[in-house]
Order: structure tokens, then sequence, then C-alpha cells
């Protein structure tokens, strides 16, 4: 049997799975941001009616999932899968989705690079031949988000420049194995890299080198070039992270050039005062199931490198004086 | 395609190469921002305390009562604007100038206790009240005692 | 009524900035819960060495309002109290000096956290 892995840490799709829909929900912050026409559902209030913020990002993530079932209007039976994640403890948002929703579910955490990991893994399921049609999806929620990793929301204190503003929001694609839709081609597990960085008020910079051996391998493992690709969009490593992932590329003899980017950077305008950008789950998720969707099926794009980046610590590790893992996971998704 | 060859791609840099990265690349405190706001915004909480102290004299009370009271009425107000959802605003803008007030104190207190109400009222409310205020209790009246044997065996 | 509220507003308002300089310099280490211990600890220290007794003189509000006023009223009622009751006063002094402070705090926090929700 030909074995589809290749180079260091890549898999390449025999046939490659189409991305069939996409949905993206998302608080009312981001729809304030540049990108607010490119998601499916803006919310106005953070809660949503709903009696706890963790509630709210359970049906945030339901919605997302939910509409990108419907755009297609596939039976649930077709679908043999269902891959998600979030940040919050024992990814709770996810499960509690799943309860609703009724499909097998295999729950990921990978902190905000779960979007690009539950594809990676949604294709590799279906190109292996263990689903005809997987739905992927990610949630991430501000205030859950707060006050788990960092201080309870009405505290009077001051954020670090380097912090990023987690998003509020819920991204889902529905993956199949035919149809017509961007196809996701490749993707690159990444490895935990941990260049010592302790500082959870700059997990841009505690991301960036694994994202960077990620790319690196990636390009190296496929005997690519950075021009191969119209847009290498990392989610989340804020703008510290981006430059400094930039920078560790160029010194390992990559020169990105402008096609790198970083959707936390992309989901926020620099008015918004959320400092180094955007993170959490949710906010490559939408990304990608919002803007980039949209401009890889209207041809503006045609390849394009997601490259989730997530931060695996925990409270309780940061306390204990331990440093910030970091991770990479990229997947390649074609016109 | 590669065929399958082993290792090789690594990052060209070392960890103290990277730290001296990150250093250059990430945007540093805004110094001396901060220390005129909390400055201006931890003078202005205090004003207002000798303000209330001054309308307690005013009233009657020993100097002692009323620095007491003024205190009880700052913690008052600290917990009520927080609970109006305006002292993270303050604290934002001021910094250590709406932290190190007792008002700062009190919005320690409730933050916490108002955001885990929906975990319970006791292990919710009545425990994360102490989240920040326990350490304040442990450390502050432990040295109290510290002090005070200190000052007995001096004399 | 306007007494003392010049040096109120200095004493205050450099105290603070002790604080924003230890968080600045520290990050990511020193939290405001830090802040808030250290100071508790630091002004209980200062008064039994007889240094922020002068600073009440001077700043009035601006050293009994931050929390390095908590301590001097901590160790300052542990002092006097050992002076008047002997050794035991060593444990009854400063929380019995500091006692409506402590209470109001628990009083109106509790009070506040359950009469409102957080804005987010």
């Amino acid at each position: 049997m030909d074995l589809k892995r290749v180079g260091n840490q890549t898999v390449v799709f025999a046939n490659p799975p189409v991305i069939l829909a996409s949905y993206s929900v998302v608080g009312p912050k981001e729809g304030q941001g540049p990108l607010s026409k490119t998601f499916d559902r803006v919310w106005d209030d953070q809660l949503h009616g709903e009696k706890s913020w963790e509630v709210a990002e359970t049906k945030m993530l339901q919605e997302a999932m939910q509409g990108a079932i419907d755009q297609v209007g596939i039976p649930k039976d077709q679908i043999d899968f269902m891959l998600a994640g979030d940040l919050l403890n024992q990814i709770i948002s996810s499960s509690f989705a799943a309860r609703q929703i009724g499909l097998p579910f295999i729950g990921l955490y990978g902190a905000c690079s779960t979007m690009a990991l539950s594809m990676a893994v949604g294709s590799m399921l279906i190109d292996g031949g263990f689903a005809r049609n997987v739905l992927v999806g990610v949630s991430s929620h501000h205030d859950t988000a707060e006050r788990q990793y960092r201080f309870p929301t009405e505290q009077g204190t001051q954020r670090a420049m380097s912090a990023q503003w987690t998003v509020s929001g819920a991204g889902s694609l529905l993956l199949g194995k035919s149809g017509t839709g961007p196809r996701i081609t490749s993707a690159t597990i990444g490895r935990v890299v941990d260049y010592a960085e302790a500082d959870v008020n700059n997990m841009g910079a505690a991301m960036a080198p694994g994202v960077a051996d990620t790319i690196l391998n990636h390009l190296h493992d496929l005997q690519r070039k950075p021009e191969d690709y119209d847009l290498v969009a990392s989610g989340d490593l804020g703008a510290v992270g981006l430059a400094l992932a930039g920078e560790v590329l160029k010194k390992s003899g990559l020169d990105m050039g402008t096609s790198f980017t970083d959707c936390g950077v992309m989901i926020y305008d620099a008015c918004q005062d959320v400092h180094a950008g955007g993170s959490g789950c949710g906010c490559s998720a939408v990304v990608f199931a919002g803007n980039i969707m949209q401009r890889l099926k209207v041809g503006a794009l045609t390849r394009v490198m997601l490259v989730g980046s997530g931060a695996l610590h925990s409270p309780t590790s940061s306390l204990q004086g331990e440093s910030i893992p970091g991770i990479g996971h990229a997947v390649v998704i074609e016109a | 395609m590669a065929d399958n060859n082993l290792r090789k791609p690594t990052i060209s840099v070392t960890p103290e190469n990277y730290k001296a990265l990150t250093q250059q690349f990430t945007p540093k405190p805004t110094f001396v921002k901060n220390v005129v706001r909390a400055f201006v915004v931890g003078g202005i909480i205090c004003a207002i305390g000798q303000v209330i102290i001054n309308l307690f004299i005013a009233s009657g009370l020993s100097r002692v009562e009323a620095s007491t009271a003024g205190t009880a009425t700052m913690i008052f107000i600290g917990a009520l604007l927080t609970g109006l959802g305006v002292y993270d605003v303050i604290g934002k803008f001021g910094g250590a100038g709406s932290i190190v007030p007792v008002t700062g104190f009190a919005n320690s207190i409730v933050a916490p206790a108002m955001e885990f109400k929906r975990e319970g009222y006791v292990l919710g409310v009545g425990a994360k009240l102490f989240t920040i205020a326990g350490p304040v209790l442990v450390y502050g009246i432990a040295t109290s005692i510290v002090v005070g044997f200190v000052y007995y065996f001096l004399n | 009524m306007f007494n003392m509220i010049i040096p109120a507003f200095i004493v205050g308002g450099s105290i603070c900035v002790i604080g924003q300089l230890l968080m600045d310099l520290t990050k990511p280490k020193f939290t405001p819960a830090h802040v808030l211990v250290s100071f508790v600890t630091g002004g209980a220290i200062l008064t039994a060495m007889g240094l922020y007794e002068p600073l009440v003189k001077i700043g009035g509000a601006g050293a009994t309002i931050p929390l390095s006023g908590f301590g001097y009223s901590l160790a300052k009622g542990a002092m006097e109290a050992v002076g008047e009751r002997g050794v035991i006063g060593a444990f009854s002094g400063g929380v019995e000096a500091t006692a409506v402070g402590i209470a109001a705090a628990v009083f109106f926090g509790y009070l506040m956290s359950v009469a409102f929700k957080p804005k987010g």
C-alpha cells in the first residue's frame, strides 16, 4: 500500500476531501471588526440570553455546526463523525454541543490550533476511507476564557501590550469525500516546540517557534517554496508572534514575503484596543470559515496554508513556573 | 516528491537567540504614561478619601474614627463601582493607581465573587470572595502578629 | 472639608506609582494580588520600624487609603495592644484595629456580588 505520508511529518491526500460548507458565528466585538461582512452570523450580545457565558459558547458552537449542515442540506446519517474542540477545561463546549447534535463525536484539544488540527484529522478520516462526511468545528468565548485563564472580567487590571484578545466565535466546516468546493490537499502535523517563553501575556512569542518549525518542515517535506502559496495564514500568533515567526524563518533561510499573515491580526482593527490581536480557537476558525473561504470560492486565492498555532499550557502549569509549549498544525487548501 | 528523508529542518535559532529576539519584538509597557496615570488616579482616589474623612470629622467623629469610617466608605464605593461594571474601566486606565487603594481591594473581592455566582452561593460567591482578599488578610494579619511579638520582646 | 487634600493627592499618588513600577518592571510575575499582598506586608513592616507614621501625618488619607495603610493599622493596633495587654495583644490588636474595614469589605463585597451581574 502506498504510504500517504511524506518527508518528516506531512500527509498528502490521495483524494483530497472537499469543504462542502462553512459557517461562522461571532460575538459583537468581532462583528465590529474589519471582517464583519464575512461572518454568517453576528451576535449582538456576549451572553445571548443564556444563563452563563459557558452555555452561550456551547450555543455558539452548536449554531455554527448546525449552520454548516443546513447549508448543504445533507441528512445527518450521512455524516459519520463530528470533530470539535475548544479552550475550556475538559472541552465542555464541544461535548455539550455534541450532546445536542447527536453525531459520533471525537473531541480534540490543540488550544488555538484546534481548527487546523480538526481539519487535518477530518481529512485523514475521509481520505483513509473511514468516513464519507465529517463535521468539524471549534469555538472560543472571550469571557469564558478570561475567567479560566486570567482574571475575572470585572477586575480592574491593565493588559500587557503583547497580550491578545480571545475571540468570541465559532467556526464549522463540513468536509466530504466528493462534491464541489475548495479541497484540503495536504496537512503537516506539528511538533511541540518550547523555547522557554513563560509569559502568559505573550502567547504569540510562545507559539512562534512551533509555527516556524511546522512551516519549515512542511515546505521541506513537499519541496515547495513560500511563493507556491497565495496566502500563508497562521492562526493566531498576533502581531508580536507573527513578526517573531517571520524573523525565525528568515534566520532559518526562508523569506516568507508578503503573503504571510495571521488570523489574529486580520480579525480586529487597530482601534479596537485588543493590543497584539485576536486569539482563541474561534479566531482562526471564523477567519478561515468566513474571509478565506470566500476568497477561495471566488478564485482570489488558489492555494492557502492555514497554520493553526496552539499554546499548550494550563493556568496550573503557569502558576508552577513552567514555560509555555507551542505547536503549529498546517493544512493546505486549494480552490 | 521528497523521499522519506529523516529530520534536519529545524529552525536555526537557539533559545538564547530567541530570548533576545522576543525582547526586541515585544512592545514595552508604556512606562511614563502608566506612571503618570497611576499617580493621577491614585492621587484622586486618596483625595476623595480625604474629603470623606474630613466630612466625618466635621460631623463630630474623632480623627481615628473618621479615618476608619472613611476607609469603610471607600470600600463601599469600590465595591459598588465594580458591581456597576465601572471599576474595570478605571483599572484599565489607572493601573496600580486603582489597584493599590482600598477601592482596588474591594474590586478584587467583588470581581471574582460576582463572576462565580453561577457556580453557587457557597463555593462560588462565598469562596471566591477571598481569592485575593484571602492572601491579603493572611499576610497582613500574620505580619501584624509578628510585629506585635517583636515589639513585646524589645520592650 | 478641603483640608489636606493636596498632601493626600501627592502622597497617595506616589504610593500608587511604586505599585505601578513594581508591576511594569516585573511583568508577568507581579499580578494585582501580589501588589496588594506586598503593600499590606510592607505597610506593616514600615510601621513597625516607625517609618509609616510620619507618612500618615503628612499625607492623611494619601497614606491610609492605599493598602499599605491597612498594614499600618494592623501593625499599629498590634503594637498598642501589646503595650496594654502584653503578648496576647499581638494576636488581638491587629484584627481589632482593622475590624471595621474587614467587616465592611466582606459585607459590602457579598452584597454587591449578589446584587449585580458581571458585564464582561
